[in-house]
């Protein structure tokens, strides 16, 4: 069963990332990259299959600049077995990331799509239902356990409120959630081979795709920053704060 | 100008979540209609007319809508979409799940987890972590948008008296099915909903200690009970306790924050509480920065004080 796993490159999660001072977008100029977390999970998810025999072959994909192919070089040395970059320098939404990766699903035939459940720079959390729908396939959204039983999957999702499981036919397209799994370290050997891995680059013209933005950001701005309070000198204190001043017990 | 929120209900009644979604539609302007599907969900339709504002409840209902799985439900939508200019779900784990797919089946981008309305085509909405809000403008001829509850003011579940009209689903398209829910059980208010809630982080230590340390302050108050992605990590509570970018979003009135340090990601999910304790051994600590009140010192001797002065 050949498993394709979708990657973006973002700024990493450690960054405390700031607004230009033009206010149209967020600086990522010298801001050290990423892949997404989410997505990471969502690689070793797909190698964990592989290593327990239920999958065969993994692809990585990940949309947009040459930069991204640090983040497939990534995903294949935490075991995904070749690549292929859509490159284009174009700012990509959601819905043309999924119309990319339907286009890529429909050459490469994977049994199963995984991806993280959202990007931690733009925050959609869209592009695996999108996928799905777009495909006609089941999903399986917020996974934190995966159980294959072709020609289905048992599929657990963080719900609010608690867990959820559901059977989906496969094909299909699962999102990660944060419990499914804790990615491995890459090691140096596996670094050294995913350098060799092959990793083929595409445009998303050669996928008959119209990538075109349809939202457009008018402005970003820092949120109103919340004042730092005051320090109470003890428990008494803080509790006669909360009920005389700002009266909230 | 029609917006049709999708309501988020348990078959019999309606969740709040969609008092929040609706207030949302009230800022876009136009009639309001909600769509709730279900399966025997005829009381929860009754309450969805209730709604002030809402003058039209559509009420689908079939054994396949039961559990609101995405595949049956982004089809409803779908079916539905040409009569409306706006579709609004709440940015629920069921909004989130089912409004992306409707979106692709419709060719729009969605316009996910919007803080503001500025106008019918224009909106607010978080990115990276709530460190930075964009104003987003959609070129689509319908708007599908989920919308982040904590932003919206509920608007009140009674007072209205909407027609309910039934529809008729598309056919089950059988591709999923639902097996079984665990569901937290627990006799506090729900996260998200909570006026006052008592979160834990690392610090605590253990799962243990969320018991014997945090649980008598929120029994005290009546709070619901949340933690840090750290203390989700290390196993110490259940994710759906998860306050933070990658959990839930919440803003009660009082937020009691204790061995939190005060990640990005953990402020994302509450900053926009209206008063914010901080109960921390580190007084570099980050959470220090956006709480009212802030008690510096070990917190296994500090809360159960709090809980004695509380009583007092």
């Amino acid at each position: 069963m050949k498993v394709l796993v979708a990657v973006k490159r973002v700024v990493d999660f450690n960054v405390k990332v700031r607004v230009k001072a033009d206010n149209t977008g967020v600086e990522t100029a010298n801001v050290k990259m990423s892949m997404n977390p989410f997505d990471e999970i969502a690689v070793e998810a797909a190698v964990r299959l592989k290593e327990a025999g239920a999958a065969t072959e993994i692809l990585a994909v990940s949309c947009g600049p040459l930069a991204c192919q640090e983040t497939l070089r990534t995903a294949l040395a935490i075991g995904a077995d070749r690549a292929i970059l859509v490159e284009t320098n174009e700012e990509l939404q959601p819905l043309a990331v999924a119309k990319l990766l339907k286009a890529i699903c429909q050459k490469e035939s994977p049994q199963l799509v995984i991806m993280g459940k959202q990007a931690i720079d733009d925050d959609s959390n869209q592009t695996g239902q999108m996928l799905a729908g777009l495909l006609g396939w089941p999903q399986a959204t917020f996974a934190s356990k995966i159980e294959l039983a072709p020609p289905g999957a048992k599929v657990t999702r963080e719900v609010d409120g608690g867990l959820e499981t559901i059977s989906i036919k496969l094909p299909a397209v699962i999102t990660t959630d944060l419990r499914l799994n804790e990615p491995r370290y890459v090691t140096l050997p596996n670094i050294m081979k995913a350098k060799k891995k092959t990793l083929e680059i595409l445009k998303p013209d050669a996928l008959g795709v119209d990538v075109a933005p349809r939202l457009q950001t008018l402005k970003v701005v820092e949120p109103a920053k919340r004042k730092a309070g005051v320090k109470v000198a003890d428990a008494k204190a803080l509790v006669e704060k909360l009920r005389n001043d700002a009266k909230v017990i | 100008m029609t917006s049709l929120v999708l309501a988020e209900h348990d078959n019999q009644s309606i969740r709040k979540a969609t008092l929040n979604a609706v207030a949302a539609a009230k800022k876009i302007g136009g009639d309001i209609h909600v769509l709730v599907a279900g399966h025997q969900a005829g009381e929860a339709a009754k309450a969805a007319a209730q709604i002030a504002g809402v003058a039209k409840v559509l009420h689908a209902d079939a054994p396949h809508l039961g559990e609101f799985l995405a595949e049956s439900v982004a089809a409803l939508i779908v079916s539905l979409a040409k009569n409306y200019s706006h579709l609004l779900a709440p940015a629920t784990s069921n909004g989130k799940n089912v409004m992306p797919r409707a979106a692709a089946l419709l060719d729009v981008q969605q316009i996910s987890d919007i803080s503001a309305v500025e106008g019918p085509d224009t909106f607010v909405r978080p990115i990276y972590a709530g460190n930075a809000l964009a104003t987003v403008k959609s070129k689509d001829p319908i708007k599908a948008i989920t919308v982040r509850t904590t932003a919206f003011d509920a608007v009140p579940a009674a007072g209205g008296s909407a027609a309910i009209e039934t529809v008729t689903p598309p056919a089950d398209p059988g591709m999923s099915s639902f097996v079984g829910r665990e569901v937290s059980k627990s006799e506090r208010p729900e996260l998200t909903a909570a006026k006052i809630i008592v979160s834990g982080g690392r610090g605590m230590g253990s799962g243990d200690n969320f018991t014997k340390v945090l649980e008598p302050l929120a029994d005290k108050l009546g709070a619901a009970m949340g933690a840090s992605r750290a203390a989700v990590d290390a196993g110490f509570v259940p994710n759906d306790w998860q306050v933070g970018q990658t959990g839930k979003i919440v803003a009660p009135d009082l937020y009691i924050a204790v061995g939190i340090s005060g990640a990005i990601q953990h402020l994302a999910g509450m900053k926009d509480s209206r008063v914010i304790v901080a109960i921390n051994k580190d007084e570099e600590a980050p959470i220090f920065q956006v709480a009212d009140y802030g008690l510096v010192g070990d917190l296994f001797q500090l809360v159960p004080i709090v809980v004695e002065e509380l009583k007092k």
